[in-house]
Order: structure tokens, then sequence, then C-alpha cells
């Protein structure tokens, strides 16, 4: 098989490098060794749009988090995204460190984030009533947004598909080397791709395709990230996504609200070297309960639905590795993509896709789709556009995930629509069936049988994430079937 | 919009029963809307025996007893809908619901029975470290897929939490040829009934392991081992007692919650212990007419008193709809406390004057206690005074209050009952 | 003289037992709080049973299994022989509460009957 660009990761950098691509006449393929999009860090991070006033300026952090930020409106509108734009504060609980805010102001001033406002403590109270007592003051940052992040990631990437780029899952690249016939030949699990360019946009593996091309080696460590995440009746506990002042391991552990109205607290960040180091640890969980109880009073723990952690692609510099790699023409490293790499996503896309655009002279598709629609959501629907959608389809009459009152209606959809849900947590990341109060104790089977019978497998091929997940294991009984 | 005399949330044990008592005492207009597609509810895989001693004084099984309320129901005519979930329920009793025939529909109830039951507390309100694979299940969630859809989660099996669904499924798994390696309970007491510790566990060969829980999770995929400790008095694990064990499946049973967030959108008043709605003697809510009854009100051990209370919630509705309930009221609220180890009681309140001659109190306790007394105090003075053996969380204990003891203390403003040394 | 220690199943009681025996006959119940754990007591330590519960597959049926249960108590050590029966029994739909499924499970004599009703599917 060969292509003119190969984009190794189907994670949010590679969606949007592969929708950008997608306005052009070229042919354009996703490599990922898990079976969905979204399955690496894309999935399991703050779910925060930052402003841009933490990184250094000039960075490429900090222009692309800039950047991003100011397309992830017409983005989300284009690509029917959940997205708000609830502001930030980052709250000062020591006097003595009350510089540091004016720092960091100035700081986002330099990397041009508008709308920012330096609040005293009575301000900052009257703003989140829920503030520790200590607070001293604040940094507010208007341009600051939640998002669905697996939303974000599998909006870009249906929406590439729908423009032409291929998508192959369950494809792991193992060796990539340039052929004498001038192209790049990446040997996967299932066979040989050929392509003149290469984008790596690997996440917590980057260094691994980078140094496999390049003399020039890059390191990247996985720093581990926990988080609680918690009911929506405590959803409104703050208004808005508050950060303590950030250290040098990052931006320290937040409390925000999101868009889905529950409650997030976390990461830690602590230093891995595991590329699948995605557990939790009791650690992990005492140091989140600590840290957030700094900045918010009295936070509802006993609300905890879940917790989770996420890797951040953590490159030695912390700086975003983006572009050609000097010494192996075609290869394009998007590298150390770490947190502001949500934020930064749409415009990542949108370098990598220029500067391949220029590269290649190519030419726009007349026909190029720009916008997509999401898994239809009847609870937006008034009482007559429901009864009128259960009267077409009555499988919107029909509630499989009780806590998030999803139908079946969303879960066909989600199923069939490009590169439709094929596991249990394709069908959350989709619909959000499973992702309430019960963790799908109550929707679980339901939705097996569902994905068993729309993909035609027998119950037991279906799966938690894909790989070896699956869920059951075989018939009971001695019986043939 | 459709009016209907008594809409009952949920067809499971209380719903059923709520409906033939609420036939019975003389109501026509009756409707059980019921999100599953069969009645029932949760007996249905419930397929082992203990069910019905005190109802029907002999051992059924959950779908045998199922099937003698469902039949009282269908033989008097009780109007149900199935596969309907009801989304919201508002202060004025007006239901939405939805179906696949009906859509999206509102009823104005005269009175409104809750009765939604419990849902499982799942491995993430457990706060257990690790991995996040396939392979762990809320113990009811396994038993749905092994005793009704016939599949087997795994054959190498641990469960955390003895409560009554992991014992019973310790027994269920290892009947079907799997090997239950542990059952660790982060208690130094189980949560379950004592017959079944001797049934499913002590039959089978199952250890029990008391104050241990599961402190980490592995396998990145598919569950492949758990590391068990022991926990010390704050429940926190002792660092040295780690013991790992290979599983493929690993099941919780750590309690059940009751399922109340309709009724939160209808404004009613919930206990932080129960987790249920706050009840007065005639199973009413702060909201007049909206009754509750069952495990949405507070977990049950047996069903059998799910039954009896279900009933009674569906007698007092009739009651409210025929504007009866209040022909007797002495506009008094008795309150009653939980102290000194009794955990909650259920009714909160009662007026003397709306009470039938007897009224049953439920509670629980809140740890073990041997050969302790249990007590009620009518304000300062001890009316009641009995011995038991052993008290434990796991069971639901009950007193009978007397409406004749009430009208004779006028000035009686707390009923409190405690659990006593002496 | 034996002594042996049991919990009574009789009801959520459970009361603890004490059973004094000699040479296989029963000496003594104690512990008790009812009729019921003298019987359970006695018959635990001489003759145990137990009612098994499980489930059969079906053929033509809205479901894919049928709860089940033996009519009556089978000896303790031979439950595994009955669901070695019930493993491999085939039942045809529909089915109805109390139905024969097995007659004889593993000799005991005891049948194994249905606990649901079963609806047939074209």
């Amino acid at each position: 098989m060969t292509y003119d660009v190969i984009i190794i990761g189907a994670g949010v950098t590679g969606a949007a490098v592969a929708r950008e691509l997608s306005r052009y006449n070229v042919e354009v393929c996703v490599l990922d060794k898990e079976e969905d999009v979204c399955c690496g860090t894309s999935k399991a991070n703050s779910a925060i749009i930052h402003a841009g006033y933490d990184a250094e300026p000039g960075s490429n952090m900090a222009k692309m988090n800039v950047r991003g930020n100011y397309m992830m409106d017409q983005l989300c509108k284009d690509l029917d995204v959940p997205f708000k734009r609830n502001g930030s504060l980052v709250v000062c609980i020591n006097k003595e460190m009350l510089p540091g805010l004016k720092e960091l102001y100035d700081k986002g001033v330099k990397n041009g984030v508008p709308g920012m406002k330096l609040l005293s403590r009575e301000e900052a109270l009257a703003m989140e009533p829920n503030l520790s007592d200590n607070v001293q003051g604040a940094l507010y940052a208007e341009t600051a947004g939640i998002i669905c992040p697996f939303k974000l990631n599998i909006a870009m990437a249906e929406n590439a598909n729908v423009n032409g780029v291929d998508f192959r899952f369950n494809t792991r690249v193992e060796k990539i080397k340039k052929g004498t016939d001038g192209l790049w030949h990446l040997r996967t699990n299932n066979g040989e791709y050929k392509t003149r360019y290469v984008v790596n946009a690997a996440g917590v593996y980057a260094d691994v395709f980078h140094n496999m091309v390049s003399e020039e080696k890059i390191h990247i460590i996985e720093r581990r990230g926990e988080y609680y995440l918690l009911d929506r009746t405590v959803g409104d506990h703050v208004s808005h996504t508050i950060f303590p002042q950030p250290n040098k391991f990052g931006k320290g552990v937040l409390v925000a609200p999101t868009v889905h109205g529950n409650l997030l607290v976390g990461p830690t960040a602590i230093d891995q070297d595991d590329k699948d180091a995605t557990n939790t640890t009791q650690f992990g969980m005492d140091q989140i309960t600590a840290k957030a109880s700094e900045n918010v009073k009295n936070l509802p723990l006993r609300s905890v639905i879940t917790s989770f952690s996420g890797l951040r692609a953590h490159e030695d510099h912390q700086e975003f590795i983006l572009g050609e790699v000097k010494d192996a023409p075609g290869f394009i490293d998007c590298a150390g993509i770490e947190s502001p790499g949500l934020s930064s996503s749409p415009a990542i896309g949108e370098y990598i896709g220029n500067m391949l655009r220029d590269m290649m002279n190519l030419t726009a598709k007349e026909n190029w789709i720009s916008t997509r629609k999401d898994v239809l959501d009847p609870k937006k629907l008034s009482l007559e556009e429901r009864n009128e959608l259960i009267k077409k389809n009555p499988a919107y009459g029909q509630i499989i995930c009780r806590c998030e009152s999803v139908t079946e209606g969303e879960i066909l959809d989600a199923i069939h629509r490009p590169l439709g849900a094929r596991s249990l947590d394709g069908v959350k990341r989709r619909t959000r069936a499973g992702m309430g109060r019960c963790q799908a104790g109550f929707c679980s089977p339901r939705v097996m049988d569902i994905l068993a019978r729309e993909l035609g497998l027998p119950l037991t091929e279906i799966t938690k994430s894909g790989g070896k997940s699956n869920i059951v294991l075989e018939h009971s009984k001695e019986v043939a079937e | 919009m459709n009016n209907v005399d008594i809409v009952i949330v949920g067809g499971g044990p209380a719903g059923l029963a709520a409906a033939v008592a609420a036939k019975k005492a003389g109501c026509d207009s009756i409707l059980i809307l019921e999100r599953d597609g069969e009645l029932g509810g949760i007996l249905n895989q419930c397929i082992h025996n203990g069910f019905g001693l005190h109802t029907f004084k002999e051992e059924l099984t959950g779908p045998e007893y199922a099937d003698r309320f469902i039949r009282q129901a269908l033989d008097l005519n009780i109007e149900y809908k199935l596969n309907t979930m009801v989304m919201d329920i508002s202060p004025e009793k007006v239901i939405t619901a939805m179906n696949r025939t009906d859509g999206m529909f509102q009823i104005q109830a005269g009175a409104v029975i809750l009765a939604m039951g419990c849902r499982e507390r799942p491995r993430g309100a457990l706060n257990i470290p690790g991995y996040r694979p396939a392979g762990i299940f809320s113990a009811g969630t396994a038993q749905r897929l092994v005793n009704i859809e016939g599949y087997m989660p795994g054959r190498e099996v641990v469960i955390l939490g003895s409560g009554d669904i992991g014992l019973i499924m310790a027994r269920r798994m290892t009947l079907e040829g799997a090997k239950v390696k542990v059952v660790a309970e982060l208690m130094p007491y189980s949560g379950g009934l004592k017959r079944n510790i001797v049934q499913c566990l002590d039959d089978y060969g199952i250890p029990l392991k008391l104050s241990h829980t599961v402190i980490d999770i592995e396998g990145k995929e598919h569950i492949s081992a758990v590391t068990i400790a022991e926990v010390g008095p704050d429940r926190r694990p002792i660092p040295g007692t780690e013991e790992r064990y290979t599983c493929d499946t690993l099941l919780l049973s750590c309690g059940l919650i009751p399922e109340n967030e309709l009724s939160q959108s209808a404004g009613i008043e919930m206990s932080r212990i129960t987790s249920g709605p706050v009840v007065n003697e005639s199973l009413e809510t702060n909201v007049p007419g909206i009754f509750a009854c069952g495990n949405v009100l507070h977990v049950h051990d047996l069903v059998d008193y799910v039954s009896e209370e279900a009933g009674r919630a569906g007698e007092n509705a009739v009651k409210y709809v025929k504007g009866q309930l209040d022909e007797n009221a002495s506009g008094k609220l008795i309150k009653l406390a939980a102290t000194d180890g009794a955990r909650y009681t259920v009714p909160s309140t009662i007026d003397p004057g709306r009470m039938d001659e007897n009224l049953t109190v439920r509670f629980r306790v809140g740890d073990v206690y041997k050969d302790s007394y249990v007590s009620v105090y009518y304000g300062d003075e001890r009316v009641q005074h009995r011995k038991r053996q052993i008290l434990a969380p796991g069971e639901m204990e009950q007193i009978i209050v007397k409406k004749e003891d009430l009208l004779a203390r006028p000035e009686m403003e707390t009923i409190t009952i405690k659990i006593e040394k002496e | 003289m034996e002594q042996r220690h049991l919990t009574c199943i009789g009801c959520p009681m459970g009361c603890q037992l004490t059973v004094e025996m000699d040479k296989g006959e029963v000496l003594s119940v104690a512990g008790n709080t009812c009729k019921r754990g003298d019987i359970y007591a006695r018959k635990e330590v001489t003759n145990p049973t137990r009612i098994v519960t499980s489930t059969i597959a079906v053929k033509e049926g809205d479901k894919e299994r049928v709860s089940c249960k033996t009519a009556n108590d089978i000896p303790k050590d031979k439950i595994f022989a009955v669901m070695q029966d019930i493993n491999h029994a085939v039942c045809k739909a529909p089915i109805s509460i109390g139905d024969v499924l097995i007659e004889n499970a593993a000799g005991t004599g005891v049948a194994v009957i249905a606990t649901r009703d079963i609806r047939k599917i074209s």
C-alpha cells in the first residue's frame, strides 16, 4: 500500500493533521496500534483548552496554544464538538507568591493572550465562592475553556475520513526505513506501507519512531497524571477552571467542571518509564486529594464516580518538536505533545498541513466537506421533535444507559457512522453510555448485545477497548450453541 | 395529558407489591412503568433460592417469587408498560416517560409510588488503584451475564466485598466451573447474610478474608491479577500483608445505592444515611402524594420485607388519592431518632393519627454487636429492651410501635432506638 | 465425644450451633433459638442436603437460558454430579414455571424443574 502521507497515531494531533491534509488532493493514511481513535493521551487528560499564558514566549508551545485556542470556536462549531469558554483562575494562596501571578500575566501578554485580568482576593472569591479561604489573588483568563477531548479527536478524524483519509486500526508500526525507491517503508503487523512523507504523531511513542530514522535522538518520558471524575450532582462546585500556581512539573492539580457537567480533579505529575503505565495508585489518589484541597474548599470527594490516569508525552526540553527531521527528509515530527497539546491540536494540524501542502505543492479539493454532525443527542430536542424522531426511528425511544439517558438510537448512530465504534469504550466516548454514575454496570450487557448484533459478531468477540479486552470468555454450559 | 390515579415507577418486587395492594384497596387506575423488558426486576436474575419464607412460608427462587406477584398483577388487570424509562417526575406529580411505541409522553399522576430499586457501587467509587482493564464487573452485572445471557466472564475469580450478591455469585461461578479464589471484605465483618456465607463460601471451601481489600489491579487489556492486603482499623492497607492472586475476573459486591435521581428531580428530601427519601409513617415523602418503598427507600436484606413495605405504600397511596390519608391526622409529628449504634430509621416521623394500630419501624446497626439490647425510648422512658445475641450491619432490624402507646403519651416528641450493652 | 460448630441457615438470624456427637449419633444441639435450628443441626451433621439452582440451555426460546432448581433437597455431595447433568441438558421452548426439565438428576431421584416461563420464538 502506497500513500503520499502516512500519519502514525490517531490521537488528537494525528487527527488534526489528517483533517488539514484532507483539504487537498493527496493520498493520506492514518495508522494506529489501537482499535479506535483517541486511545492514548488524547483520551485521558484535563479536557481543558488553555488560554496560553503558561508557555515560554516564542516557543512552539506558546504559539500553538494561543493559535489553537483562537481556532477552537469555529472548529467546534464546524465539527459539532461540545466546547465552552468557562474562563480559568490561577489561584495564589500564599502572599509571598503573588508576584508569580504578575509574571504569569506578563508572559500571557507576550504570548498574545487576550482577556486576562489580575484579581484581588475579594474579586476572586466573588467569582468562585468555593475557593480556599487562603486565596490571596488570582489570574483570570477569559479565553480558557473546557471541551470534550474524545469528541474533538473523533470529530476531526471522522471529518478527515469523510474527505478521503484512510484509517487503519490495530496496525502497529514496527520498523521504519528509507527504501531505495526513495519512499519510507513502514513495517507493521498488517503488512508493509510505503509513503513519501511520514507524520510522527505517536504521543508517548514519538521518540521511538523519531529515533528509528534520525541520529539526533530525542527522549520522551511518560509523565503520568491521575484524575478523579465526580458525579454531575456536584459539577457546579466551581464554574471556572481552577489552577494552582504552576511549578516545574507543570500546571498542577486543577479543579474544573466538564462540558458534560461533571467535576474533574487532577492531575498528578509523576514520571514513569513505561509507555503503558496508565494505572492509578494510592499515592497518586492521596496526592490529588491533598493538592486540590489547597485551592478549593469542601471538595465533595464522596461523589467520585471514577478515577483514571493518562500519560503526558513529556520531551526532555518541554517543547513541541514540530517539523521535518533534519537528517530524515520527509519525516515530520509532532513530538513532545504534552499539555497544552489538546488546546494546540488545531494549530499543529494547520501548521503541519500547510508545511506539507507547500512541500508537495498540493492543490485544494473542490468538494471538501468542512463540517460534520455529532451523534444526534435527543436531549437537545423539544418534546415534539423528540417524538417525531422516535416515530421515525423507535430506537430513539429506548433508553440503554440510564445514568446518562443514552438511547439505542444514539448507540446505533455511533456504531454505523464513519470510523464507528467497535467496542464498549468506543460507544462510551461517542455517546457517553457507561460514563455515568453506575459506570456501565447497568448498560454494558445491553451495549454488548447491540454491538454483537450490529457488527455481526458473537458476544465473546465484543471487547471493552479492542485487543484482548474481551468482556465475556465463553458460553456457560457444555452444550453446542 | 393522561390522568392516572397511581403511577408506580418500577415493576420489580416493590412496584408489583405496591400495585397489587393498591388494586386490592380499591384503586382501579394504576399504571406501572418498568424500564426493563419484563416485570420482576432484579429478581429475574436472582435464580438462587431463599426468597419468600416470610411471605409465602416456603422457599422460592427469585424468578418464582417474582412470578407470584406478576400473576397477581395480571389477574387483577393492573396496567403496565415495559421498556419504558421514566425521565422526570415533577413536584406536581407530572411524570415524563419514554418508550419505543409511545414516544415521550406525560402523565398527571394522582399519587406516585417510587419503586426504582438500587444500583451497585461501581469500581470507580471505590477508589481501587491500578489499571482499568476488561474483566472487572459489579457482581450484579456478572449475575445478569451468567444467569440471563448464559455467558461466563472468566474462570479464575476474585471477589471484593461480601455483600449478598457477591456471595451468591461466588457459588454460582463455582457451580458453573470457575475457581473462586478468595472473597475479600474491607470491613471486619461481612455485609452479607449468615446463611449465604455458609452455603456459598463454606460449602465450597472459598476463603473469606475480613479486613482485606484490593490494592492493585494488573492487566492492561484484560485483568490478569490483583493484589490483596489486610487493612488496619483506619481501613488503610498494612504494608507487608500483600498477597497477589492471578485471576481473569474481579467481581465487586461493595454496597448498594438507592437510585434516587428521579426523586431528587421531584424535590424530595433525601436521607444522607440511607441515600433514600425521608418518609413518614405512611411511607410518604415530603412531597405530598409521592410515596417510596423497597430498595429505593433503603436497602433491604430480604425481599419479603420489600413486599410488605411496598404493600403499605400502595394502600397509603390509595388513601391519599381518595383523600382519606389525612382524615385522622393529628397534625403532630413524633420524630424517630437512631443513636448509639442504630444508624437510621424508616420511617423518620410518625403522625400517631395517621398510623395503623401497629407500625413496623425498620433500622440497621452500624457495627457488629454481640449480646446487646435493642432499646426503644419513648421520650426518656425505655419501653422496649430486647436482648439480641448478635446484631450485624448486613441484617435489617425492626421494632413495632403501637398506636395506643403513642396516643397515651401526648407530650412525647421523640422515639429513640438505641443499641445498649445492658 | 465430638463437638461440631455450625451456623444455622434456617433464617437470617444465623444462630451459632454446637452439636455434641458420639459415634455418629447426635447427643445434643445447643445455641439454636427455634426448632428449625435443632432440625437443621441434626440433619447437617448426619445427612447434609442442598437445593441446587442453576440454568439450563434453551432452544427456540426468547431467552438462551432457563433458570431451574432441584425440586427437593439433594445430598450435598451430589451437587457437582447434579450440575453435570444440568450443564449437559438442553430444553426446548416454550417452558412453563414448574416444568420438569430433568426427571432424575444424577441418580438422586430428584427432578430439576424450571423456575420461570420461557416463550417460544419462531
